[in-house]
């Protein structure tokens, strides 16, 4: 009896799975589409970078790498996300906390703002740094007198840096936020915690995988943003050279295997970058399913 | 500690959630806020709490005014709804907060999980997470996280609403003998008015951000302050007969109205237990055949179907029902033996009439 019944069961699915799913031919043209891709535009140039770079073997990779001009534009590239990251995740954090946990007037507007550095080309970006910053600029004179340099040096790579990569943490914390809601945080008020106490205990690890993730997000691109740094540093050798901007400048000087040394090195990057991030969503998805069986989403 | 609102209003812009409310819970107390959703009794409760604060009105939580004083600083327990358990901490670490932030001594800490844990029954549970526990389970770590820094007061925001039927039959049983054992003041939200009956000590009726009638389960039940908490609270029939001749009819039914001009309306409500049936068609004045029965227990709802197509709904035991050989589609007489004249929703109920027929011995009971 129960056997029959199976088998009928069984039988039932296997005509709505026949009903629903596309004939197996267009499956495969699709994956198959997708896949070579995949492998044209994405693993063969990446593949590429590795073995331009060893083109001429490992002691002149290694000698690429390690030239004074080189060295420099890793230490500034690690310099200016060293600062603009934590810049970011305080940002981020306040406007994700701000749109996810009030209700205000002009949110909307807040949550566009945001979006902004997406929507604007970082050519742009940089150029507005240069009108507000440079010489010719607004505060140009002003910063010349009191000896301040932001154009052509550090802080202004920073600005133009942050700017670029403001998105990411604030776009990663809002919807985990949303969905924690703000309950925890009132019954850890009731609790007689203090605003501090209830952010440090209770706010900050429920969104921990999300801020990680915003974090990698961000950092790969404070690492790896061409454009409006391009416009802001000036491309002093050994001085205001990023890496992605050395990279141009030694493949513009017919080197291709010391630019492709130093784009393995931000391929890497890139790659290391997807590890964790995989690894992230993993973790976070998990954290999702968790609270939502607690009933908390 | 007991608490007290003083005409109590609040608004969310232009919307009226709680409109001048005052009552008083009396120390040890458990207490009900009743009402449908959108009553304003959630609100109330948070004001209490200091979660929300008043457009206007006092709070007091024994006895001092504590419209300034911080959520932190009152004192109380909260359970919220959905339990809003630390997800990220363990059964003991959700007890252990409030008592690390009021910067308990370890061992006391230690020693104060350790009591509730055996108190709630979450023994072997400490080390869980919340997404590891049942309903019931999150429920009771809730309840012993509010009230492991030992608040004057513990307060409820539908502690029952998130957990299944069988359930909360137990959690309500459970509430009632914890509030025995610790005897500290306890208010609770909710909209089902069994629950409240068969909870608290006295309920406190909301609708529409008015307070409607506080008393004892019984008090709301036998004196409705009006018309809304009769129906809310119950099963309550309600006709509405034409007067002619200084008589009010409705279909079959008849009730006295002398002096009242024809034409006149009137409102007429009475309870189902008010309604006296027998299988006998000689015995009462009127007659209906019985359409449909709800068994509910010991006791079971029948509904009268007059020849004219009027409803009456009634009440009787199961012993009842079968001594007098009742069936679905069987003929009955019956008798209405009090009711009310209602007058609008809001305005006091009139006191019981009793029609002039010598009643039978009550059967069964009241609800």
């Amino acid at each position: 009896m129960a056997g029959t019944l199976r088998k009928n069961w069984r039988g039932h699915r296997e005509a709505s799975q026949r009903g629903t799913e596309e004939p197996p031919l267009i499956k495969w043209l699709l994956i198959g589409a997708a896949l070579s891709f995949c492998v044209v535009f994405l693993l063969l140039p990446l593949a590429n970078v590795f073995a331009q770079a060893l083109a001429k073997g490992w002691a002149f990779y290694w000698k690429s790498l390690a030239h004074p001009d080189s060295r420099a534009a890793i230490r500034l590239t690690l310099t200016v996300a060293a600062i603009s990251v934590p810049l970011n995740v305080v940002f981020g954090l306040a406007a994700a906390w701000a749109i996810a946990k009030f209700q205000f007037r002009g949110k909307s507007l807040l949550i566009t703002l945001i979006d902004l550095p997406f929507s604007v080309s970082p050519v742009v970006a940089g150029l507005m740094f240069l009108v507000l910053f440079g010489l010719q600029g607004y505060l140009g004179e002003w910063l010349q007198d009191h000896n301040l340099r932001v154009i052509f040096a550090l802080p202004g790579i920073v600005l133009a840096t942050v700017f670029i990569t403001f998105p990411f943490v604030a776009r990663e914390l809002i919807p985990v936020m949303e969905a924690t809601g703000t309950e925890q945080e009132q019954a850890a008020l009731t609790l007689g915690a203090s605003g501090w106490q209830t952010f440090w205990h209770v706010t900050l690890p429920s969104v921990k995988w999300g801020l990680l993730y915003g974090i990698i997000l961000c950092n790969a691109r404070a690492m790896g943003e061409f454009g409006a740094v391009s416009v802001v540093s000036g491309h002093i050798t050994g001085q205001t050279d990023t890496m992605p901007l050395r990279v141009e400048k030694l493949y513009n000087e017919y080197n291709a295997a010391g630019a492709f040394a130093v784009a393995s090195l931000l391929a890497l990057l890139a790659l290391f970058t997807l590890a964790i991030k995989t690894f992230l969503e993993w973790r976070q998805s998990r954290e999702f399913a968790r609270a939502r069986t607690a009933g908390r989403v | 500690m007991s608490i007290e609102l003083r005409n109590v209003s609040k608004r969310f812009g232009e919307v009226v959630a709680v409109n001048n409310v005052s009552f008083t819970v009396r120390e040890g107390e458990l207490m009900a806020l009743l009402g449908p959703s959108g009553g304003g009794k959630t609100t109330v409760l948070r004001m209490i709490a200091g979660l929300e604060m008043p457009t206007s009105g006092d709070v007091l939580i024994g006895g001092k005014r504590v419209n300034d004083v911080s959520v932190q600083q009152r004192n109380i327990g909260f359970v919220f709804q959905n339990y809003a358990l630390f997800n990220n901490m363990t059964v003991a670490r959700n007890i252990a907060f409030g008592l690390k932030i009021k910067k308990w001594r370890r061992a006391d800490i230690q020693a104060r999980i350790a009591e509730l844990l055996e108190l709630f029954g979450l023994q072997g549970l400490e080390s869980r997470y919340p997404h590891q526990l049942s309903g019931g389970q999150r429920q009771r770590v809730a309840i012993a996280r509010a009230l492991a820094p030992k608040p004057s007061v513990l307060l409820l925001d539908e502690p029952f609403g998130a957990v299944d039927a069988k359930i909360r039959q137990e959690l309500r049983e459970w509430l009632v003998t914890l509030h025995h054992d610790l005897n500290v003041t306890t208010v609770f939200v909710t909209h089902d008015q069994e629950e409240a009956m068969e909870v608290a000590n006295r309920i406190v009726i909301f609708s529409r951000g008015n307070l409607e009638q506080v008393g004892s389960p019984r008090e709301v039940y036998e004196q409705p302050a009006n018309e809304f908490v009769a129906r809310f609270i119950g099963v309550m029939n309600v006709l509405e007969p034409v007067v002619k001749d200084g008589v009010a009819r409705v279909g079959e039914l008849e009730f006295p109205a002398p002096g009242q001009p024809d034409g006149q309306k009137l409102r007429i409500g009475f309870r189902p237990y008010a309604v006296q049936i027998s299988s006998d068609l000689t015995q009462y004045r009127y007659r209906a055949v019985l359409r449909h029965t709800f068994f509910l227990g010991v006791l079971l709802r029948v509904e009268l179907e007059l020849p004219s197509g009027l409803i009456v709904r009634a009440r009787m035991t199961k012993e009842e029902y079968a001594h007098q050989g009742l069936e679905e589609g069987c003929e009955v007489s019956f008798q209405i033996r009090q009711y009310r004249v209602l007058a609008r929703e809001e305005a006091p109920l009139q006191p019981e009439l009793e029609l002039p027929y010598t009643p039978p011995p009550i059967l069964g009971e009241n609800i």
